[in-house]
């Protein structure tokens, strides 16, 4: 399974990710306030579209806080 | 089944927060340069030259010898870093208040002079950090501290087209302005960034990179709010592309 991993201690919640997730996979946590005071974006997968680890929310995120790991090739 | 990390932060972008606010593209401009300088090798033999503005942090961010410039005369010092350092890989890193006012002289002789050395411009049509002021860039209509009913063409003048003034310039050998508001446009600027330390390496003159980003924090708007800014306004008065690829062409 593709995943992205987000340094949310660091996030500051522009949204970026949320916005630009194909899959709309990536969510603004509301139930929680990170140290700098701001609702961190999560990952959330979903079975029915999953993540494909296109890495669009990595490039996006102007605080390169998203790590992408994706399956190797050819066992899709 | 195994996983293989395919995104990470470069090597060369220290393990630390950004102080910008959240919504700026200082950091993707940041993490695009040291992507490329990455993928040259040059992390060892690179000086950075950041001007005067929100970008004047850039030695907490890299991990490369920096050298501070006093406001606008960052190409000043990377010419003399260039000449006494012929080896080395110098780039500066400049916003648009920096750039394309108090440096407006610097910039246009060193590029005349076709310096062998890197300028990253950023544009994002405002002073950043001294609170919003008016600059150069400032698109028709929009509102600052020193504008507040929106700057107007008969007394403030038109935003200054920096690529394309400084591209006709014969000692220019890149120039290409680039935005950073979707993750497209985000991979068409690390190509450009890529292009042009690729220029500097093969001793090819002097390179220019702009890059459009947001500033939501003296725009007065959310981050969602300035991608639609930039996509709406921004681009029609900035157009991108490559102005001028003189060993691509």
């Amino acid at each position: 399974m593709n995943r992205i991993e987000i340094r949310d201690e660091s996030c500051k919640g522009c949204q970026y990710c949320v916005i630009f997730c194909p899959r709309e996979l990536v969510q603004i946590d509301k139930g929680r306030i990170n140290a700098l005071g701001y609702n961190p974006a999560r990952f959330v997968d979903n079975p029915d579209r999953p993540c494909r680890g296109c890495a669009l929310c990595a490039e996006i995120c102007p605080d390169a806080l998203i790590e992408v790991y994706r399956k190797e090739k050819g066992r899709s | 089944m195994a996983l293989t990390k395919v995104f990470t932060r470069p090597d060369s972008l220290r393990d630390l927060d950004f102080h910008f606010c959240p919504g700026c593209h200082h950091g993707t401009a940041h993490r695009l340069i040291c992507e490329a300088i990455d993928y040259h090798g040059i992390k060892k033999k690179t000086i950075g030259i950041p001007g005067v503005g929100c970008g004047v942090f850039l030695y907490n961010y890299f991990d490369l010898d920096v050298c501070e410039a006093p406001h606008g005369r960052a190409p000043a010092v990377a010419t003399g870093f260039k000449r006494v350092l012929p080896q080395n890989i110098i780039f500066t890193y400049q916003g648009d208040g920096d750039l394309g006012s108090i440096g407006m002289s610097e910039i246009i002789h060193t590029a005349n002079r076709g310096e062998n050395i890197t300028v990253f411009f950023i544009n994002n049509s405002v002073y950043g950090m001294t609170g919003g002021q008016m600059a150069p860039t400032t698109l028709p209509g929009q509102k600052t501290t020193t504008t507040p009913y929106g700057r107007d063409f008969r007394t403030e003048g038109y935003p200054i087209r920096m690529t394309e003034m400084l591209a006709p310039l014969e000692g220019v050998a890149f120039a290409a302005r680039v935005s950073l508001h979707t993750p497209s446009q985000v991979k068409k600027a690390r190509k450009a960034v890529l292009r042009a330390l690729d220029i500097q390496l093969k001793n090819g003159g002097f390179s220019f990179v702009e890059f459009l980003c947001a500033c939501p924090t003296n725009w007065g708007l959310s981050p969602r709010q300035c991608i639609e800014k930039i996509d709406k306004e921004m681009l029609q008065a900035f157009p991108l592309g490559t102005y001028k690829d003189r060993q691509g062409s």
